[in-house]
């Protein structure tokens, strides 16, 4: 009788609707699996800034986030399945931490009234808010960071790099190959001679035909566009053929420390993008010591506090979390839904005010959210690896993309995926 | 017409020492299909294992320092020991003869004179425990293996090839080590297996497990030796191919080129193992070399196991394999 009463029980309480008491942020994140050096200081940085509004300011607007983990090991199938399985339980806004998987969750959030956010990564397309009202991916996105790379490359030439050889070396993936286009027309407007040198996931531990060829074509500059374990092989590999590496400029999923430690005082001068700063000296970690690691409760052991992609986790926890503050302020609830989410993000302005308030000064870009743009204004540093220090340091102002030709080419996308998928773009 | 020789020259003498790196990772598998006629599925992840516990007992890492430090409420992390080269490389390779001795004693010791593929799935289980407990163990994060091992270009190499055609050909020096690395492992294999009386058992082993019952050879212990000097092996490939990359968990990835060596070598050959990988890096190397221009390279992830495929229609045994012809 009591296990009959015990079972009853526990049925009604897996089939009654989840009060929404809290603000729910799935995070579907990798802990597992050949990814897995990224996404854990990625979602300890998440974790952990939202367990610091849990714990110093009792939450968002006065209601507690949670944060529910779903692992997908990088695998969109997995990705997939855990947004089908988190999507009931008042999932407000869903960041897949993958290109692949955030190109299949762009249709379903959009149907669903879900929105997604991709921050630096995702489709590219989507930055026009006018044909994707549901998907975000500011700060930057990868176009702006193939203009702003080669932006840089202009500034180290005086402006001129016509007849230069630049060589994209990247992932042989969805995401590798976004880039390509923008570097195509950018060839085009400054006369350098572009190369594409793809690498597929499963040999990216074995790199040697690609920089034989690179070193047999003598590029001035090489981009990257890399994940995982691909990335410390290709800064190793230039290392190996004498590439200068102050001409290896990496986009911002190619410049974390996992990228350079391995090779050592080799990897000393190695560039990449960077869509916030790296290190400990904003004042947001003294309050992640004291209410979070000081407590107990990080998310991982708090060794990663500092590292670009810990930072980056953070970053974009912060981001999330004023987007939060703005679907309150407009709506005038605390508790708001995934559609008054979509609002705040829509409408979300970070200042260099607000980041100071909430203890990440002149941390990542000011930048506005529309309508129309939802990729935010496009702009980040360069970064450059000090292996002496074992430190990353920024090496320039921010740098802004070439928006007139990349809204263009966004255009163009976002009108070609809509003319394919029968969707009519609305008014802004 | 003369450049594209030289180039093609030095395409294949990488695709060369590649070639051997992968016969490193195909020699474990080997050891262990010759003695127990399994398929050792978590080849690839104890080359990771192997690697991690390297590192983290050359570094001084508390192993399970996340778990103790979640039970009990503690700090700990490092022991704050920077151990000799030498001597973290012998620690690791007692460590993956403890294993093979659990592997034994947990595993291998219920499953005498079951069928193969129970085997090969007991390893695939192996595979997914080891991945788990090795993270557990020492942690998920990217590590730098500290060793003395030569890297970079060979300027030698570069300067004597520039002066003789020209053109300074590229030679990575950890391809140069690792091959004498590979060298020494398989030649002291090869006398293992042919002079010494555990290598004659061995041999035995893998013609009958019941008839080296018979005679008195002792199974267990059999399968306890070659499974450590399978792990010595992965723990030398580890090493080799963690000073490229790091030691990270993509490093078990690597398994999956070993598949068409093996496939080309032969499962039951050490030598073949060896020229597999050779057959396997330098095709892979020169195919992308000339037909990149045509078709836009990333070449390699298919074309070994397409070699691999063809082979198997003219020789399915493999270069090396035993022909087995089983009466139905």
């Amino acid at each position: 009788m009591k296990l009959k009463a015990t079972a009853a029980a526990l049925i009604c309480a897996l089939a009654a609707p989840v009060a929404h008491a809290d603000l729910v942020i799935p995070w579907l994140g990798y802990r597992t699996g050949p990814f897995s050096p990224g996404g854990i200081p990625t979602g300890d940085g998440f974790h952990d800034y939202m367990t610091l509004l849990n714990e110093r300011d009792g939450g968002i607007g006065g209601v507690r986030v949670q944060v529910i983990d779903c692992e997908t090991a990088y695998n969109t199938q997995k990705g997939v399945e855990c947004y089908e399985s988190t999507k009931g339980q008042g999932s407000l806004v869903y960041q897949p931490l993958s290109t692949g998987i955030t190109y299949q969750l762009i249709p379903k959030g959009t149907a669903e009234g879900i929105p997604i956010l991709s921050s630096g990564y995702g489709r590219t397309a989507a930055a026009n808010g006018r044909y994707f009202p549901w998907v975000f991916n500011f700060p930057a996105h990868y176009w702006d960071g193939a203009s702003i790379a080669i932006k840089h490359i202009l500034d180290l030439n005086g402006g001129d790099i016509a007849g230069k050889k630049v060589t994209l070396v990247h992932l042989n993936a969805a995401y590798g190959r976004e880039p390509i286009p923008t570097l195509e027309e950018l060839a085009k407007i400054h006369g350098f001679e572009v190369d594409f040198v793809p690498i597929d996931f499963a040999s990216s531990q074995e790199q040697k035909s690609q920089w034989l060829d690179i070193r047999r074509k003598k590029p001035d500059y090489i981009l990257m566009w890399g994940w995982g374990i691909m990335n410390a092989v290709a800064v190793q590999e230039a290392a190996n053929i004498r590439f200068p590496l102050e001409n290896f400029i990496g986009i911002w999923w190619s410049g974390s420390e996992n990228d350079v430690l391995p090779a050592g005082e080799r990897a000393h001068g190695y560039k990449a993008l960077a869509l916030h700063r790296p290190g400990t000296d904003a004042p947001i970690f003294d309050d992640l010591q004291k209410h979070v690691f000081d407590k107990g409760l990080a998310s991982g052991t708090g060794e990663h506090s500092g590292t670009v992609l810990y930072n980056r986790g953070a970053y974009g926890a912060m981001l999330t979390a004023e987007a939060i503050k703005t679907a309150q302020e407009i709506h005038g609830v605390a508790d708001i839904t995934p559609a008054m989410m979509r609002d705040g993000l829509e409408n979300l302005v970070i200042t260099e005010e607000k980041m100071a308030a909430n203890g990440f000064p002149n941390f990542g870009p000011p930048f506005a959210v529309s309508c129309e743009n939802h990729g935010g204004d496009g702009k980040a540093w360069i970064q450059q690896w000090d292996a002496h220090a074992k430190e990353w340091k920024l090496v320039s102002d921010l740098i802004q993309s070439d928006k007139e030709l990349i809204n263009r080419l966004v255009l163009e996308d976002a009108e070609k995926y809509a003319a394919e998928n029968n969707i009519e773009p609305r008014e802004c | 017409m003369i450049e594209q020789l030289l180039y093609a020259i030095e395409v294949s003498l990488n695709g060369l020492m590649t070639g051997i790196l992968y016969s490193l990772v195909a020699l474990g598998f080997v050891l262990i299909f010759k003695a127990s006629g399994v398929f050792n599925y978590a080849q690839g992840i104890m080359v990771l294992f192997a690697a991690l516990t390297l590192v983290g007992l050359q570094s001084g890492q508390v192993p399970f320092a996340h778990l103790i430090n979640a039970i009990f409420g503690t700090h700990i992390y490092n022991f704050g020991w920077n151990l000799p080269a030498v001597a973290a490389i012998a620690l690791s390779a007692v460590v993956m003869v403890v294993l093979a001795m659990a592997v034994e004693k947990f595993i291998l010791k219920f499953l005498i004179n079951q069928e193969p593929v129970i085997l090969f799935m007991a390893t695939i289980g192996l595979a997914y425990f080891l991945e788990g407990f090795g993270e557990l163990m020492w942690g998920g994060e990217i590590k730098a293996i500290d060793l003395p091992l030569p890297v970079g270009i060979s300027d030698t190499v570069e300067r004597v090839t520039y002066d003789h055609f020209g053109y300074g050909f590229f030679i990575d020096r950890l391809d140069v080590a690792a091959a004498c690395v590979a060298a020494v492992l398989v030649l002291s294999l090869v006398l293992f297996f042919q002079y010494s009386k555990i290598g004659r058992a061995l041999r035995a082993v893998a013609d009958d497990h019941q008839a080296a019952l018979s005679v008195g050879i002792s199974l267990r212990y059999i399968w306890v030796v070659i499974w450590s000097i399978a792990g010595i092996v992965g723990l030398a490939a580890g090493i080799m191919w963690g000073a490229k990359s790091g030691v990270q968990f993509s490093l078990s990835l690597i398994a999956l080129k070993a598949l068409p060596v093996l496939m080309l070598g032969g499962f039951t050959s050490i030598p073949g193992a060896i020229l597999g990988g050779i057959i396997i890096g330098v095709g892979e190397k020169l195919f992308d070399f000339f037909m990149n221009p045509v078709i836009g390279g990333a070449t390699e992830n298919w074309f070994a196991y397409v070699l691999a495929l063809v082979f198997l229609v003219f020789r399915p045994q493999g270069l090396f394999g035993e022909k087995i012809i089983e009466r139905v």
